[in-house]
């Protein structure tokens, strides 16, 4: 588990808290099914004990901008 | 006031690739004054330069990966000096890619190692621990023997020593490998036996076809192994993949090591992980063919390949069937099978994208074309200004009066005209 998380191709992924989330939302007035979307089993967040509707903050190293945020929301994997 | 605290207080506006070669390039002596006035025009650039909202980006990237596209050669690339490793690059690769297949032509890794053995020391004996070693490769000869109805395997010493394996090894391997045999040891001669005695030689002709086929020692699918050297350190090249088992290696340096296979990142590391490695992928194949391609390009299409959680590609079963309307999906690929499976639904397309408008002939929703006009409507008053109200309010009374005595005037002498009409009428 650890291994993943510190390779190259992996980039910091952080629960968001509720209080966060609903400011999120309000910021891009969206609702949550306008995120993009991760899988709940995905293996870069098997750590962060996540459920169905969590939003994750995924801060990517970029090359044109160096650090970009990216959000997604949390799914069940059918 | 350092320059560098003025230009971090514009961090929120500006990203952090620009605030950093801000910070290289200014020149050492400058007062806090010009830092300020040169931030500020940075910004105001900056904000210039971006995307205006309702700009269509996937049009240009499109346009920006299929123009230079047309001049992607068609052939596979050797690697230097080794005809038998291959690899798919060009068109194909991108292909590849871009529709998503589980099964790629050249599946490869990039092993990378840790310290002693990252600077050469035992590059043979590590690469060859990686490679799927069956037990046709380490065995001399393979002999019926039918008067014992065994199997005689001689090994080949030379061979095992090389990959550092004993005959215990070998013959731990074969039990494992296959249920209910014995296997005897002399010299450098192994005789398997099934358990249960038979006189079937077709039994003891497929064991020997089973026997061959034994993994022995390496890690599974990794067919080829290749060590070379490259920016001061020892890495190694397979072809075939599998990044679960290699990274649980104790000699492999497990934050480095990739593979190409896509999805096979994305189901160890995860769809971020699966993102970065198309757009590396990608990127890696323009930059051999010499195409200059804006990566931002590559970034939006990988965006919009793991869109939904898990790796899709650009084909009528990956993101296409994502596309809510109908017709969208009809004018990509299968029109009438998209059609009657919608009518089979009954699915409703609002027509809220662009394909669909265009078909229909109304303006798309793009660039000047996505705003709408909205009016906040209040009750009794459209328009005008908060003092405006009272004003109009009575003005609007007035003339409604007005015109209600019009009106009662009017009618009145409507009545009195068909009075006297009727009245002539009555004359003549």
């Amino acid at each position: 588990m650890k291994k993943i998380i510190k390779h190259v191709l992996v980039p910091e992924h952080k629960k968001l808290s509720e209080k966060e989330k609903k400011l999120l939302l309000e910021k891009y007035h969206i609702t949550i099914r306008a995120l993009p979307q991760i899988l709940k089993t995905d293996p870069a967040i098997q750590d962060l004990s996540v459920k169905e509707g969590d939003v994750i903050m995924i801060k990517r190293k970029s090359p044109t901008a160096g650090e970009s945020i990216y959000y997604r929301v949390v799914v069940s994997s059918e | 006031m350092t320059a560098e605290q003025i230009i971090k207080e514009y961090s929120k506006e500006l990203p952090e690739k620009i605030i950093n070669d801000l910070l290289e390039n200014l020149p050492k002596k400058i007062s806090d004054k010009k830092v300020k006035e040169i931030v500020e025009e940075v910004v105001k650039e900056y904000k210039e330069m971006q995307i205006t909202p309702a700009e269509s980006v996937g049009i240009i990237t499109a346009e920006s990966i299929g123009e230079p596209g047309t001049q992607m050669t068609l052939n596979t690339f050797h690697f230097a000096g080794v005809s038998e490793m291959n690899v798919t690059t060009g068109l194909p690769r991108i292909i590849e890619i871009f529709d998503g297949r589980k099964d790629i032509a050249t599946p490869m890794m990039n092993i990378y190692l840790k310290k002693p053995y990252s600077e050469g020391k035992d590059i043979e004996k590590v690469a060859l621990r990686l490679k799927e070693t069956l037990l046709e490769e380490i065995a001399q000869e393979f002999y019926i023997n039918i008067a014992d109805m065994s199997v005689e395997i001689q090994l080949n010493k030379e061979q095992l020593d090389k990959i550092g394996l004993t005959n215990q090894d070998v013959i731990n391997s074969i039990n494992k490998g296959i249920k209910g045999i014995k296997v005897k040891e002399k010299d450098n001669t192994l005789t398997v036996t099934k358990k249960q005695e038979t006189d079937n030689l077709n039994e003891i002709y497929s064991l020997k076809e089973k026997l061959k086929k034994v993994f022995v020692t390496g890690v599974k699918h990794i067919k080829y192994v290749l060590p070379v050297k490259r920016e001061g350190e020892y890495i190694i090249l397979t072809s075939g993949t599998n990044l679960k088992d290699v990274m649980e290696l104790d000699f492999v340096d497990s934050t480095r090591t990739t593979s190409n296979d896509i999805f096979e990142v994305e189901k160890v590391l995860g769809i971020e992980a699966a993102r970065e490695a198309i757009i590396q992928e990608v990127y890696k194949v323009m930059q051999e063919q010499g195409l200059n391609v804006n990566i931002r390009h590559i970034m939006l299409v990988a965006d919009a390949m793991c869109a939904m959680g898990k790796v899709q590609g650009i084909t009528r079963y990956g993101i296409i069937r994502e596309k809510a309307s109908v017709l969208a999906r009809a004018s990509f690929e299968t029109p009438m099978k998209q059609i009657m499976q919608a009518s089979l639904m009954g699915e409703v397309d609002k027509l809220n994208s662009v394909v669909e408008n265009v078909m229909v002939n109304q303006p798309v929703p793009v660039g000047t074309g996505l705003p709408g006009l909205a009016v906040k409507v209040i009750k009794g008053r459209i328009g005008g200004y908060e003092g405006e109200k009272d004003e109009k309010k009575s003005k609007a009374e007035k003339t409604a009066k007005k015109e209600i005595k019009k009106e009662e005037k009017k009618t009145t002498k409507t009545k009195t005209k068909k009075a006297k009409s009727s009245k002539s009428k009555n004359k003549e």
